[in-house]
């Protein structure tokens, strides 16, 4: 991001604040310069990395053990556990949380990051707990991810919270263990590029269907060396809950982070949490965060636009996210694609599919529904899955699975009776967790099963050896569970209407 | 960490694109807590299949591993990156890396190198004719030589030099401990802590 300036530029910008407002910066820029404690030296291919401070670093039980193990043999400790929060979220049940976890290898990696967290002195919330839930369901929500802050996690979908204007990414665990020694990375400076989406959404189109279609249109390489700031008055319409589905899937695209300006539906998220600032900590922070939005005439290194007038539900027929169409357009043919190795892909993808090209999309019929995820687990996800359902009947062949992104939005929507219209629509109503976006807990598809599923990876093998996953929205999710097969919920508004006519 | 000067081995043709870091190690090994002995989770889902090819000799003795482009997207486990070198790969060719893979490679001596989509293919073509064949990748010159084929490859000057010297990030860093401590001096008070926990 700040490949054009040099470091000592950056340096400078640190250093002597007025001056900065001459140049128009990203807001990418402005958070990285915010942050960087050593600048590198040099430029290009040959420049070192800025070490960048972390303001913030979540853990879970997956990606953190053998993190902590280089800290002990090292004999270092966590610098700063006060700027650290672990949740249990990969391997947890999502059903009968009070028992002990069945699968013993499950067992061993949660009782190693609550040891861990005990040792070091971290911040953890248990199954079981309140605050206990998806890494990038829990920071937000306990008002821990701000506007303008570094946030890292050893999980690729960190960019969730860069819905807040902070600059988040994923890291590997030699980079956990370097930030809980050292509250800090080195990091080479990211690219720039702008996702311009300007219009109105139509009824039934989301925040999902927009990054589907962004993913699809820059394909899973395109973000690469990237963060990508989300703009445009599409964007700015959306709430904070829909602009992270959006955030959480950029690295779906390739980038390290995907960020949207900090505005008022950011602030008033964020107020009244229980780690939001107060009194005249709130002033000065929202004076702060009011100065983050990208100034006119920044430049960025890359630009992308999309018409979200045109926007139409968006799901994925292929084995990476890259492979989506229009629900109402039809399964690819691979002799289309001019690419040779993306027609390869697509070859592979729609044997391992068992999918027929040309085939309309609508025609797709699912085993399962998968209502969850990091990228559609909050509040509202599960409002719009809700009211597209209530008072409708499931189709009887499909089952139904909601998994809450969190105790807590598992509480709210129970507060709310959300928990009774998917119950009684025949839905099984889960306790929070990653559950099936992984199936790393016993949620899983079986060999050759297919699944709707609102979370972010279609891959092979992904939500179980052998599933089949179609990404798409939650309330595709929905229309999908009615109906059977791959549908919007102006279909079930069709066939309801054809069916009071007959 | 082991200096990376020069790496002869075994070279695998990987002919395909995306490879994710789902099938590099399904997650379903990812709850060990251990730092090594994942040399049998590597591509699992794929090796089930007899004709794959690290199921086959000579390629089941290989080092450098020459893959489609796009490789390591996907979930930032660096597990992927432990599988790898538990195999016994040293090097992995690419046309395009994805980002969290490569820095991941980076930290654990594990040489991503970048090579032109079009060289990829020679070095494919020569390694299915005369499998077995040796490729030679020079971190110094920044070469990689398959057969007569010859060509070169990219990987930034940072991570080359850290793998020449075999250096440790976090000591690199605690070489800067004054100025974290500095910079954390400068921090405003309005920056949230997760201690004391408050919760709703």
């Amino acid at each position: 991001m700040v490949a054009k300036a040099s470091p000592e530029n950056v340096a400078a910008t640190v250093a002597t604040a007025p001056a900065a407002e001459a140049v128009p910066r990203t807001l990418a820029e402005k958070v990285w310069q915010d942050h960087v404690v050593v600048p590198g030296n040099g430029a290009g291919d040959a420049q070192t990395p800025d070490l960048l401070y972390i303001d913030l670093h979540i853990m879970h039980e997956v990606t953190s053990p053998q993190a902590f193990e280089g800290l002990r043999l090292a004999g270092r400790t966590v610098r700063r556990p006060d700027l650290t929060i672990a949740t249990e979220d990969h391997n947890t049940p999502t059903l009968e949380i009070d028992q002990p976890i069945a699968d013993p290898v499950s067992a061993k990696q949660i009782q190693t990051l609550r040891d861990n967290a005990q040792e070091f002195g971290i911040r953890l919330h248990s199954l079981g707990d309140a605050e206990q839930g998806i890494v990038h369901v829990v920071g937000p929500q306990l008002g821990l991810t701000q506007p303008g802050m570094t946030v890292v996690c050893g999980d690729s979908h960190t960019s969730t919270h860069g819905a807040f204007g902070a600059l988040a990414f994923g890291i590997g665990t030699s980079e956990v263990e370097h930030v809980l020694a050292t509250q800090s990375l080195p990091l080479k400076p990211f690219k720039t590029m702008a996702i311009t989406v300007e219009g109105t959404l139509r009824e039934g189109v989301t925040a999902k269907d927009i990054i589907l279609a962004v993913i699809a249109k820059i394909g899973t390489g395109g973000g690469q060396g990237y963060v990508l700031e989300y703009r445009g008055s599409a964007i700015r319409a959306l709430s904070m809950d829909a602009r992270m589905t959006i955030c959480n899937m950029s690295i779906e695209a390739g980038a390290r982070a995907g960020m949207v300006a900090p505005d008022e539906t950011t602030f008033e998220y964020i107020k009244g949490r229980p780690h939001a600032p107060q009194g005249e900590d709130w002033d000065a922070a929202v004076e702060y965060w009011s100065s983050l939005p990208t100034d006119e005439g920044a430049a960025f290194d890359a630009e992308v636009f999309l018409d979200a007038d045109e926007l139409e539900p968006f799901v994925t027929w292929g084995t990476n996210p890259g492979q989506g169409v229009s629900l109402s357009d039809t399964v690819p043919v691979p002799e289309h694609f001019d690419d040779p190795n993306a027609r390869a892909a697509a070859e592979r993808a729609l044997e391992y599919m068992d999918l027929t090209a040309g085939m309309p999309m609508k025609d797709i019929r699912v085993d399962t529904v998968f209502l969850g995820s990091c990228t559609n687990s909050r509040l509202e996800d599960l409002r719009t899955a809700a009211a597209i359902i209530e008072g409708r009947t499931k189709d009887e062949n499909v089952r139904m699975i909601v998994v809450p992104g969190s105790a807590r939005v598992r509480l709210e929507a129970e507060a709310e009776g959300l928990d009774r219209v998917f119950k009684d629509f025949g839905a099984e109503w889960r306790f929070a967790g990653c559950s099936m976006c992984l199936g790393m807990n016993p949620d899983q598809l079986a060999p050759g099963e297919r699944c709707a599923s609102t979370s972010n990876r279609n891959f092979e093998g992904r939500q179980g050896k052998g599933g089949r996953t179609h990404l798409v929205s939650p309330v595709v999710a929905a229309a999908t569970a009615i109906r059977g097969t791959l549908s919007s919920p102006s279909d079930l508004a069709a066939s309801e209407s054809e069916l009071q006519e007959a | 960490m082991e200096p990376f000067i020069t790496h002869t081995g075994i070279g695998v043709p990987l002919k395909q694109s995306n490879v994710d870091t789902d099938q590099i190690i399904p997650a379903v090994y990812l709850k060990r807590i251990t730092r090594t002995g994942f040399e049998d989770a590597l591509f699992a889902g794929w090796r089930k299949d007899p004709e794959f090819i690290l199921n086959r000799e000579p390629y089941s003795a290989g080092s450098v591993l020459v893959a489609g482009p796009d490789f390591g997207t996907g979930s930032s486990r660096e597990h992927a990156v432990w599988a790898l070198k538990d195999f016994g790969f040293k090097v992995v060719l690419s046309a395009r890396f994805a980002d969290i893979f490569r820095g991941n490679s980076g930290k654990q001596g594990l040489l991503a190198a970048e090579v032109d989509q079009q060289d990829i293919e020679l070095i494919w073509k020569e390694l299915e004719n005369h499998p077995g064949t040796q490729v030679t990748v020079d971190l110094e010159g920044r070469t990689v030589t398959c057969g007569s084929f010859s060509t070169g490859f990219q990987v930034d000057d940072y991570t080359r030099w850290r793998l020449r010297e075999g250096l440790d990030d976090i000591g690199l860093t605690l070489r800067t401990e004054q100025e974290i401590t500095d910079f954390e001096a400068s921090r405003p008070a309005y920056k949230p802590a997760t201690l004391p926990a408050r919760t709703a």
